[in-house]
């Protein structure tokens, strides 16, 4: 710390010579280039397979990719897209729920009953559906703990379980319809962002980014760190700021963007700040790469799995009142056929690894727009759903072999 | 009761201390009856053929293992160390055979894993520079703090093991096999970072296939065999008689006579 260290004293994190540093804008790319090469993909994969999906669709059929037709897809993928966050965090500590989409029937059937058959407020009955789904959350924790069972298992007890719930409070006339016209309903078939607020919104991230970099890179360089160019930082917001706003303006064209979809874009900026930026969200990445060295760091591991099961299922609830919100109805078919491996699928299309320890919640966002779009292009394409079911299982194999070839990738180039 | 005092420094202090610690994984006992002390500002060498019970000592230290009955006592107070965090908030701070690293995190975050500063808006920069202080102390090779600790040499992982375990300042050092994959330079590095935590007061045990090292840093060698206290030697103890008591090739009278002499100087030194 003496002065008479000359000026050109290096950089703390520099010293090393065998380190390529990439600089500026060009640097950015060469890095990422090179990060895809050794197989770690990150959200590349699924940005290619997007646009090929919408080209092809497009082409077949020029409404899929008209303004009405996307606000549609957005309202749809929020719903199982908040079922999707849940997956991604029992993904991360390398478990799964199979049960989301029976908790996200019986939480819609449980919100139909509270509110509409016994009169509760809407705000109290969410609450309450809510509450239930964290429980059964926290069942499959105390199961997992304190008796060792596998996750797989326990979770798919409660697919049968919980079903069973579902059918046996729906009772005998099996569906409830949600009021036309209740602000909930309109919440999940009508509501969209007046135009000033969404191109505020969609302004937002660029000043966050542009705000947090600049001071990243001043503190950095206090601290005698090296730091990224201010040019690489204002490049990359203004290009986000314009994709966003320019999104923003192609969905205002139409309906507009949705309440829903924002509510679902929230939880995910909320969960991605979470997971990467909290003790919290770290312990969740230890525990799901290696169990055994984050218990003898002194974590708390049993709670951190606690919490993975819990907020999954809490999500499974929320989505689940999404979907109802959305339909107008709890019905008895609500979370069975395809919810349960949409959200997975969708998590890991997004490239959260299966195999634990590795993840996103942007995931939740990308894989669950891919998913929605193959079902919502070949609805109108006036496909069966049994081509819809094969094409959609088809597009989660290729994800799934992405992700094995590319951990794999990762191990022989020594990023696992 | 004088803990309130911090008196770490002073040198003598017993710090821990093993009464008859017995370690059975069904029917095998890997540890019987061990007693072992540490002492503020000691180096004590823990050496043993393979299966000796080097290993399961350190782990129940560390509250990896519980021990099947004996007694802790740390500092004259008995303890219990049920898991890992119980033996961090202690003090006892570990370095594992295994390293016990998460490969898909960076360095950084494996070095701060699980005492995050700011655990609500995590302080990378602040983790960063304490973490290249951290290194630069070790004379660590290491080219990136933000490469997952997955693209490193078996000798950077066990460096960032090491540094991880000074991150808290604890009062014992536990050292499973610390110079086993490091070089030359990262050896003599480690050795004089024993030395430098040694004279900070703190206890040390370490544990070494490594004759010279033990040596080169150690107060006393205490040696086990099969899972039994078999002598307790000094530095000026000749290879012969490490490696018998070591191997059980000598162990006649000569050898028991010296480790004798060795304990009741050692009970001397304690009681002054």
């Amino acid at each position: 710390m003496s002065n008479n260290v000359d000026k050109q004293q290096q950089l703390l994190d520099r010293a090393d010579v065998r380190v390529k540093h990439e600089a500026g804008i060009g640097g950015a790319i060469s890095a990422f280039l090179d990060r895809v090469r050794s197989g770690d993909l990150g959200a590349l994969p699924v940005v290619v397979g997007l646009v090929v999906i919408w080209t092809v669709f497009t082409t077949l059929n020029p409404i899929f990719l008209s303004s009405t037709n996307l606000v549609n897809l957005l309202f749809d993928s929020s719903t199982v897209g908040v079922i999707a966050l849940g997956v991604v965090l029992m993904l991360m500590v390398g478990e799964i729920d199979l049960s989301i989409g029976s908790v996200s029937g019986f939480a819609s059937a449980l919100l139909g009953v509270l509110w509409v058959n016994h009169g509760w407020p809407v705000p109290l009955a969410i609450l309450g559906a809510l509450a239930v789904g964290g429980l059964i959350g926290y069942i499959y924790a105390q199961l997992y703990n304190r008796f060792g069972m596998p996750s797989f298992v326990a979770t798919l007890a409660g697919l049968l379980a919980v079903l069973g719930l579902q059918l046996y409070i729906l009772g005998g006339t099996g569906s409830i319809n949600l009021p036309y016209g209740s602000p909930l309903v309109n919440f999940g078939q009508l509501l969209t962002m007046p135009q000033p607020i969404a191109y505020g919104l969609a302004a937002l991230p660029g000043i966050a980014m542009l705000v947090t970099g600049y001071r990243t890179s001043a503190r950095r360089r206090e601290a005698g760190l090296s730091s990224k160019s201010l040019g690489g930082v204002l490049f990359f917001a203004v290009v986000v700021t314009l994709g966003l706003e320019l999104a923003v303006a192609y969905l205002n064209t139409s309906r507009g963007v949705p309440w829903m979809f924002a509510l679902f874009v929230l939880l995910v900026v909320g969960m991605n700040y979470a997971l990467t930026r909290t003790q919290w969200g770290r312990s969740m990445t230890a525990v799901g790469g290696n169990r055994e060295a984050a218990r003898r760091a002194g974590i708390n591991v049993k709670a951190i799995y606690t919490s993975a099961f819990v907020f999954c299922a809490m999500f499974a609830a929320l989505g689940g009142m999404l979907a109802a919100a959305r339909l107008a109805s709890a019905s008895q078919q609500a979370g069975t056929g395809d919810v349960n491996l949409n959200a997975i699928a969708a998590a890991v299309i997004g490239g959260t690894s299966l195999f634990g320890g590795r993840g996103s919640a942007y995931s939740a966002l990308l894989g669950i727009i891919v998913i929605q779009s193959i079902a919502n292009g070949l609805t109108l394409l006036d496909l069966s759903s049994s081509l819809r079911y094969m094409i959609t299982g088809g597009v989660l194999a290729v994800a799934v072999i992405v992700d094995s070839l590319a951990r794999r990738s990762r191990v022989m180039h020594g990023r696992a | 009761m004088t803990d309130s005092s911090s008196d770490s420094a002073a040198t003598g202090e017993l710090l821990l201390s093993l009464r008859g610690i017995c370690k059975n994984f069904g029917a095998v006992s890997a540890l019987t009856d061990i007693d072992l002390d540490v002492h503020a500002g000691e180096v004590v060498a823990l050496v043993g053929d393979n299966g000796a019970g080097k290993s399961t000592l350190v782990k129940i230290l560390s509250g990896v293992h519980r021990p099947t009955s004996g007694t802790i006592q740390v500092r004259g107070q008995e303890v219990s160390l049920p898991n890992p965090s119980a033996s961090l908030a202690i003090g006892i701070a570990t370095v594992f055979q295994d390293l016990a690293l998460c490969e898909n995190l960076d360095v950084v975050a494996n070095i701060f894993l699980g005492k995050e500063l700011n655990p609500l808006q995590l302080d990378e920069v602040g983790m960063e520079i304490r973490s290249w202080k951290l290194l630069n102390e070790l004379s660590a090779r290491i080219p990136s703090v933000r490469e997952a600790v997955a693209s490193l040499s078996g000798g950077q992982r066990q460096t960032v093991a090491i540094a991880r375990s000074l991150l808290l300042d604890p009062r014992i050092i536990l050292l499973d096999e610390p110079t086993a994959a490091l070089g030359v330079a990262q050896t003599a590095e480690v050795l004089n970072l024993i030395e430098r935590v040694r004279d900070r007061g703190l206890g040390v045990v370490m544990i070494s296939h490594n004759m010279e090292d033990v040596r080169a840093v150690a107060d006393r060698i205490v040696v086990l065999r099969l899972g039994k206290n078999n002598g307790v030697f000094y530095p000026d103890a000749s290879n012969a008689e490490l490696v018998g008591a070591i191997t059980g090739a000598s162990d006649n009278s000569v050898s028991r006579r010296a480790g004798r002499k060795a304990e009741a100087n050692l009970t001397g030194d304690a009681q002054p």
